[in-house]
């Protein structure tokens, strides 16, 4: 077949990138090979517009094993455990088919973490939705939250929480990112490398089928009128193959047999084989009569582009064969040997006794193309209006307004429909600050957080990258635990925009710049580029999922408010910021001004502060303070526990809605006993730790003298009902 | 006390009931679905799970598996059996307990703290509760609304056949405590002789209380001789 210029464009190639091609090959490529470039150098594979700027992260400190680069991240958690975590997007997928979509973005995130020779021990997911006004919302937000629980429940790891936004800038591009977090021994971390010639490669797990094909150039290109077209490129998920890959892959693992291993994702065979080979600077040679397919008459293209799931690559030892083999036939899963090893440093396919490509893998790799994208700064958006000029609302009607929304809901309806204990180490659900999972077996445990706050980003991408950071190391520390290593998911627009690039580069020094501050290494990440439809992008929304560590089992704590006659202080200081809040968006639809600003400074030692109290056991119960300011904040205490607050007037604010509701960063609430005030006084003023006190716990009853005064059951209820209103059968 | 846990693909409660117990000391193994033959034990399990991926129909794949012929002969034998959500689902497939389970009457898969009332405690199982005790325990399935038709249960209501049902907090057995749609709020049951208990919630998941609750665990305790 001819190369036509036509035939390069539906690769999702630019013509000056064949002619690259050409050059690498010395010909003119045949079809088979051009979709082999196109699969390794689009913009999901290959990274190509974000390279250069996700070098500028910090990756790097003491306990870290691996940063970015490998299926996932590693660091160590003291003794000989290591904890292996990753989140990674499946936003364009969703879109199009929302149960297969978000099930597979599952199966892959649980491969990468168990191909490093971990056992996943939990879940986590963020995820976007359009306008609940929008048609398509209630059947994608059903499709997503079925697909996501039906692959993880039958896995059988517990998804322990994450975060669920709408926002009329998703309405054609939703966001579906899913994390998984899996523990392995310290001295028995798998990597990708090849090493040696003449090894064999085996492929393991289920067979190839036509799904899939060319889903990682689908994902790396806008969405039109006609994206519903693209429902093949879906691949379809079977959690049951996934349990059994993962159960024999632990097993071998167990053996000293494997030299390298590569989950079968995004480009399926192809980009495995090449990973595995251009890491390991070798060759490597393949015959694909012998890849296991599901249907007939498959070609190499097919074969080679399918991104069927449940799929592993293997590069064994010798004579290791026959007892690998005795594993996988136990699973009742394929286990062929396909190819070799080889020293030519190419990639080549043989085909009914033909060779059918035979390709340089550097090209394939190292020297795919990498772009430094013009790239302009971000307007930072200046308020258009006076707080003082707004039609003045009681504070109890915009707290129930607030409780009620959409965003600030209670998500239980989404969350019963995922197993959040099986495995048995769920210490924490989701519903807190962060989820709390158990090592098993031993007297330790991690917390984990996943956070976004799109709506901070977009008027101020430097600012909320760094807001985001800091609010995911906010919510480890309001658990008790020691916040340890992100993993990040970057969801933009298409980067061949200079202002869409502008809020990707902005929003990494952002991240930069607080990751540095705090110690906080990104191990792992992703970027899903090209979030548009008809040229409308999304708003930039970068999710972060961090990991904490708690060295011992006792001093884990909850929001929960604990018992009558204690007091609440909240420690670090309010300004009134309300722009870009909750506030002003669900009251006054007034979506404008500029985000709360970070003090790293103040951030780094509030947060300290707090974990010191907490090891110290004086704090009974704790949460973050972040969308809706101390009020929705103190509420969310309320209705965990179900006991009242007697709530401080502020003494500085004439306005108590700018005093209740700011979003001003850096803050938390700590229920203490009142005998042990004094104490903490001393310590917070020691650490030089701004603090006030708020509220003192009480039955039933959540007031603010002659402002305010509502019944918890009240407030259990409005914060409830969303969900339940949005997805009732008419 | 020997166990045997009964393992097929797919299952995935299989470790956490293993913890449990060997926790209580029991000397517990896992018996792969191929085996032709059970080891000598005081307690088969058939845990939680999605055996065989829940294609067909959940449980009727594992139902016919080799181990299964092992597990009927015992069952019938008077051996004590406890199926465990997928587990109590493969007993009903495999004829050893009565009835069926449907998809959940809201069409969703459910995972949640629940409450069960102890309705009889005048068995192997339950003696270590109070009759009429109100404990928490977790569900997570997608199949667990228990149906059967009107002379099984009436069997079942006259034989002291039906220990555990669904309540509210407080012990009230109501419609809205009633998280699958199960006929009467049934939430497990026995087969005549008592030595076979099929139960959708997980007691296993209740046996630490840094996790949740040790509420499941006096089930166990009732078991030990």
């Amino acid at each position: 077949m001819k190369i036509t210029k036509e035939l390069i464009q539906s690769h999702g190639l630019k013509l000056d990138e064949y002619k690259k091609i050409k050059n690498f090959l010395g010909r003119e490529a045949n079809l088979l090979e051009l979709g082999i470039f196109s699969a390794m150098w689009n913009e999901h594979c290959s990274y190509k517009s974000s390279k250069i700027h996700l070098k500028k992260l910090p990756t790097k400190n003491k306990i870290v094993i691996q940063g970015p680069g490998e299926n996932a991240g590693v660091i160590d958690i003291g003794d000989d455990d290591a904890i292996v975590f990753k989140i990674e997007s499946h936003n364009h997928p969703s879109f199009i088919e929302p149960y297969q979509g978000a099930a597979t973005g599952v199966g892959g995130i649980l491969r990468d973490v168990f191909t490093m020779g971990a056992r996943p021990i939990a879940l986590m997911n963020s995820i976007h939705f359009g306008s609940p006004d929008n048609k398509k919302t209630q059947n994608l937000l059903n499709g997503v939250v079925s697909g996501i629980g039906g692959y993880g429940n039958s896995v059988g790891i517990p998804t322990v929480g994450g975060e669920t936004k709408f926002n009329s800038t998703y309405n054609e591009n939703i966001l579906v990112n899913a994390m998984a977090i899996g523990h392995a021994k310290k001295n028995k971390i798998f990597y990708s490398k090849a090493k040696g010639i003449n090894k064999p490669v085996v492929y393991v797990g289920s067979k190839t089928g036509r799904d899939g094909i060319h889903g990682a150039t689908m994902a790396s290109a806008e969405f039109d009128e006609n994206s519903e077209e693209k429902k093949p490129t879906v691949q379809v998920g079977d959690p049951f193959t996934e349990k059994l890959l993962l159960e024999a892959c632990l097993e071998l693992m167990k053996k000293d047999s494997i030299i390298s291993i590569q989950d079968m994702g995004a480009a399926g065979l192809t980009s495995s084989s090449i990973e595995m080979a251009s890491k390991g600077k070798l060759g490597i040679e393949l015959d694909l009569d012998k890849v296991p397919c599901r249907e007939k008459n498959m070609t190499p293209y097919e074969m080679m582009l399918s991104e069927s799931q449940e799929r592993m690559l293997i590069i064994l030892d010798d004579k290791k064969e026959n007892e690998a083999k005795k594993i996988f036939d136990k699973w009742d899963l394929d286990f062929v040997v396909i190819g070799k090893t080889t020293d030519t440093n190419r990639l080549v396919l043989n085909f009914q006794n033909k060779k059918v490509a035979d390709i340089p893998i550097s090209a394939l790799a190292d020297e795919a193309p990498q772009y430094n994208r013009k790239w302009n700064k971000s307007k930072i958006k200046k308020n258009n209006f006076k707080i003082k000029d707004l039609k003045k609302i009681k504070t109890d009607e915009a707290l129930i307004k607030i409780l009620s929304s959409p965003d600030n809901s209670n998500k239980s309806w989404i969350t019963d429909q995922y197993d959040q204990v099986v495995m048995c180490d769920t210490i924490h659900k989701s519903g807190g600050d962060a989820a709390v999972i158990r090592i098993h077996k031993k007297e330790k445990a991690i917390s984990i957080s996943v956070d976004s706050s799109a709506n901070y980003c977009v008027a101020d991408p430097r600012t909320g990258g760094k807001q985001i950071v800091c609010e995911n190391w906010r919510n480890l520390i309001s658990v008790g635990s020691k916040p340890l290593a992100i993993t990040n998911c970057l969801n933009f627009g298409n980067p061949e925009k200079p202002e869409v690039m502008g809020e990707f580069v902005e929003c990494i020094e952002g991240m930069k710049e607080a990751c540095e501050f705090l110690d906080y290494p990104v191990v792992s990440g992703n970027v899903s580029f090209y979030n548009e439809t008809n040229s409308k992008s999304i708003f930039p929304t970068p999710v972060i999922g961090g990991i904490g560590i708690f060295d011992n089992l006792n001093r884990i704590i909850d929001m929960k408010t604990k018992k009558t006659g204690n007091i609440i202080i909240v420690v670090g200081k309010t300004f009134g910021h309300l722009t870009r809040s909750s506030f002003l968006k669900e009251i006054y639809s007034i979506n404008d001004g500029s985000p709360p600003e970070i003090n790293l400074t103040n951030e780094k030692n509030n947060g300290l502060s707090v974990l010191n109290l907490i090891k110290n056991n004086l704090v009974l119960s704790c949460h973050d303070v972040s969308s809706g300011g101390i009020l929705v904040a103190l509420a969310e205490m309320s209705i965990a526990s179900m006991l009242g607050l007697k709530i401080n007037k502020p003494k500085k604010f004439s306005d108590l809605n700018e005093y209740f509701f700011a979003e001003d960063q850096g803050r938390y609430l700590l229920e203490i006993e009142k005998n042990n005030l004094e104490k903490i006084e001393k310590m917070l003023k020691k650490d030089n730790t701004f603090y006030e006190i708020v509220a003192e716990v009480q039955n039933d009853i959540f007031e603010i003298d002659k402002t305010l005064s509502i019944k918890t059951e009240e407030l259990y209820k409005c914060n409830n009902q969303w969900f339940n209103k949005f997805n009732a059968v008419n | 006390m020997k166990s045997s846990v009964v393992v097929f693909p797919g299952s995935n409660c299989d470790r956490d009931i293993a913890v449990t117990l060997e926790k209580l000391q029991f000397k517990n193994t896992m018996v792969w679905h191929k085996e032709t033959k059970l080891p000598k034990s005081d307690l088969i399990v058939i845990p939680g799970g999605f055996s065989y991926g829940d294609y067909l129909r959940s449980g009727a794949i594992a139902a016919k598996s080799n181990i299964l012929n092992e597990v009927i002969k015992a069952g019938n034998d008077g051996s004590l059996i406890i199926g465990i959500c997928n587990g109590f689902q493969i007993l009903i497939e495999c004829g050893l307990l009565q009835g069926a389970l449907l998809r959940n009457f809201g069409l969703k898969f459910i995972s949640k703290d629940i409450f069960i009332k102890i309705q009889s405690n005048k068995n192997k199982f339950f003696n270590k509760y109070k009759k009429d005790e109100v404990i928490k325990l977790n569900i997570a399935h997608n199949e667990g609304n228990f149906f059967t038709d009107k002379k099984h249960l009436k069997e079942l209501e006259d034989n002291d056949l039906i220990p555990i049902k669904y309540c509210d907090e407080k012990g009230d057995i109501t419609n809205l405590s009633n998280p699958n749609g199960s006929l009467n709020n049934i939430a497990g049951i026995f087969n005549k002789n008592k030595n076979i208990l099929g139960m959708m919630p997980h007691p296993e998941r209740m046996s630490d209380k840094i996790c949740s609750d040790d509420s499941g665990l006096p089930l166990f305790l009732s078991l030990m001789k």
